[in-house]
């Protein structure tokens, strides 16, 4: 058949088209690299053209006590979440892939949920329940309930790696003489390695960025990353807070590139192709 | 299943416990037991005989000796503000010995003491649970009778912290769509090699920090932003507009912040339809309007659901987007929830408000659950 020759209708909604998507793609990710160059502004505004590039605003974060404390906290509570989340929700994925049971649809809806519960409940539900137990204003709190936040991350990224997984393989371990955990370690677990380190990243990432829970059960002393810059943001807007920014974007971007490159090595393993 | 335990621990017990929170009436019974006891069998007309008066005024005395009177009067603020000062005031300026009768010596100290209002305030909270809190979330009280009622207008603010909340998430939902909806169908409809570059350009927005996010929206947008410059160069205005700080910069950050989670189920849909489908509705003699209308659109009918349903649930819940890109009157449920569980100590009104929040979240989990199923819910 030949190909229908365009109207000039069909051309202008084509051009149209191709101008929202553009617009649309410039609107996510214009403002994130807007602040990029900011952070290198020789002078104290947040706005164009400016006086000159300089790193002072870098020198200044490097010096300051407070910013490499909430870095810290963050990433204690980061991996001890991660951890907690890693193990809960790849023993989750595992046995629900292999079990097959009636309300295995609702249970999974149970799990899955504290993706969706809005996190100002999940904040003030934990802090009314660890007032009595002594566990607000701690760091451990923290990471219990972010390791809540995480783990469904981690079950549906070592889930999406255990579709198509042929279940020969364990039997084979099996019938070759191993362990029920030498064949976890040795057969399922090269397998399933990209979801869980991705499902680990969410949810090191999200207990990293997150603030409404922070808010609730820390304190002066616990202060985390995001608790910091939220303040700075309310109160003294300065390039400091832009060049804090800057650091996380790029945190961003490798982790995203890592995420990904586990997704095809992980379809590559199963011989899925795209 | 250990995470079933440990989600238990460490998300259901707490909102369970809060939940709890939003009815508990415990404060009276365990500062004033008999009090308590007489005024659950008091009849509520007018003031409560002698006796009831003189074990009331023994037990405010005690609390106040034991510093167990705060929760009370936290209590009774709670329902009708102003109470907190009338029970501290009588408790600082109690005679050892009554003047005459207990009934007399109250209403000496304040007059309210000698009115019903006050002990039927005091019943009201012997009671063992309360719907106070959950009326109040809903700007309705009980009157005098018992009925319940709407409040009065000046004292009327949370249906319209509801109302907002749920006016900001369509908006942003319908802003989403409108955006997202195009922007999934030209990257559906590119060769792989184009598109997943530009997929990427999605989700690196979807991987960057929130707070980064409202930052960055805060500098675009402020009155010497890179947006009022470019209005300015271009004459449309005369003067910077306010973007920020006020609706149009919460609708514009949450749009994007939410944006991707449209995206993503919408493309995964139009990924799915084959392409023949509309070759073969233009090669029948539709009109290519005719043909997205009627062979596209209705194909992708989940994934709208799907996007639309998952923007409009986060949204309800957000709280740090508002609160920084936001003005006073902008903020929303969960604002509220943060308010009085940390600055007002209100917490029956916290977890009232949080109650309803979680409902609606829980009502929008369910449809999405059947219509869209949980296993397809991919945050990433």
């Amino acid at each position: 058949m030949a190909r229908q020759t365009r109207t000039t209708g069909q051309a202008l909604g084509h051009g149209l088209l191709w101008l929202w998507t553009v617009a649309a793609l410039v609107f996510l990710v214009a403002p994130i690299l807007v602040i990029v160059p900011l952070s290198f502004n020789a002078g104290a505004f947040l706005s164009f053209p400016m006086p000159g590039l300089s790193l002072r605003w870098y020198a200044e974060l490097w010096q300051t006590d407070v910013w490499w404390r909430s870095l810290v906290n963050s990433l204690i509570v980061g991996t001890g979440a991660t951890l907690i989340a890693v193990v809960l929700g790849t023993a989750a994925a595992v046995g629900l892939a292999m079990a097959r049971f009636p309300g295995k649809d609702a249970l999974m809806a149970v799990l899955i949920s504290p993706l969706i519960v809005p996190l100002v409940i999940v904040a003030a539900g934990s802090y009314f329940f660890f007032i009595p137990l002594g566990l607000t204003g701690s760091l451990l709190g923290l990471a219990l309930v972010h390791a809540a936040l995480g783990a469904p991350f981690v079950l549906i990224t070592v889930g999406a790696t255990l579709v198509g997984f042929d279940r020969n393989l364990v039997r084979a371990g099996a019938s070759l003489g191993a362990a029920p955990l030498e064949v976890f370690l040795r057969v399922t677990m090269p397998l399933i390695a990209p979801g869980m380190i991705s499902g680990g990243l969410f949810a090191f990432i999200t207990s990293f960025d997150e603030l409404v829970v922070a808010m609730f059960l820390t304190g002066p002393g616990q202060r985390t990353l995001p608790r910091q810059m939220f303040d700075g943001i309310r109160e003294n807007m300065s390039p400091t807070i832009l060049a804090v920014a800057t650091i996380l974007i790029v945190i961003s971007i490798l982790l995203l590139t890592t995420v990904e490159l586990l997704r095809r090595r992980s379809l590559r393993l199963r011989g899925i192709r795209e | 299943m250990p995470l079933l335990a440990f989600l238990l621990a460490f998300m259901v017990l707490p909102i369970g416990g809060m939940l709890r929170l939003a009815i508990s009436n415990g404060e009276l019974g365990s500062a004033m037991p008999a009090t308590t006891e007489a005024l659950r069998a008091w009849d509520g007309q007018g003031v409560p005989p002698e006796a009831v008066v003189a074990g009331f005024a023994a037990e405010l005395r005690a609390a106040r000796e034991a510093r167990a009177l705060g929760p009370v009067a936290q209590r009774l603020n709670n329902a009708h503000p102003g109470d907190r000062s009338l029970v501290q005031g009588a408790a600082r300026r109690l005679p050892d010995e009554p003047d005459g009768d207990w009934r007399a010596t109250l209403a000496g100290i304040d007059e309210a003491w000698g009115e019903p209002r006050i002990w039927r305030s005091l019943q009201a909270a012997s009671a063992p649970w309360t719907d106070l809190y959950l009326l109040q979330a809903l700007d309705l009280e009980r009157d005098a009778d018992g009925d319940i009622a709407s409040v009065r207008d000046d004292r009327a603010i949370y249906r319209s912290i509801l109302g907002r909340t749920f006016l900001i998430s369509l908006v942003v939902t319908l802003a989403c769509l409108a955006i997202g909806y195009p922007l999934a169908y030209k990257l559906a409809s590119l060769p792989p090699r184009i598109a997943n570059p530009l997929t990427i350009l999605v989700l690196l927005p979807f991987w960057t920090s929130l707070l980064v996010r409202s930052a960055a929206w805060i500098v675009v947008l402020q009155r010497e932003g890179p947006i009022n410059e470019a209005l300015l160069a271009l004459g449309i205005v005369d003067e910077p507009v306010q973007l920020v700080f006020n609706r149009i910069g919460v609708y514009i950050a949450m749009t994007h912040v939410l944006l991707p989670f449209m995206v993503l189920p919408l493309l995964s849909v139009m990924r799915s339809i084959p392409p023949s489908h509309m070759r073969a509705a233009l090669s029948l003699g539709a009109t290519p309007l005719e043909a997205f209308v009627r062979v596209y659109l209705p194909q992708t009918r989940a994934g709208i659901g799907a996007g639309c349903l998952l923007v409009f649930i986060l949204a309800i819940g957000y709280y740090i987007t508002p609160a920084l890109v936001g003005g006073a009157a902008d903020q929303m449920i969960s604002y509220f929830v943060a308010f009085f569980t940390i600055q007002t100590v209100n917490w029956g009104m916290a977890a009232a408000l949080g109650s309803i929040l979680l409902a609606a979240t829980l009502v929008l989990y369910l449809i999405y659950a059947r219509l869209v199923g949980i296993d397809r819910l991919r945050l990433g």
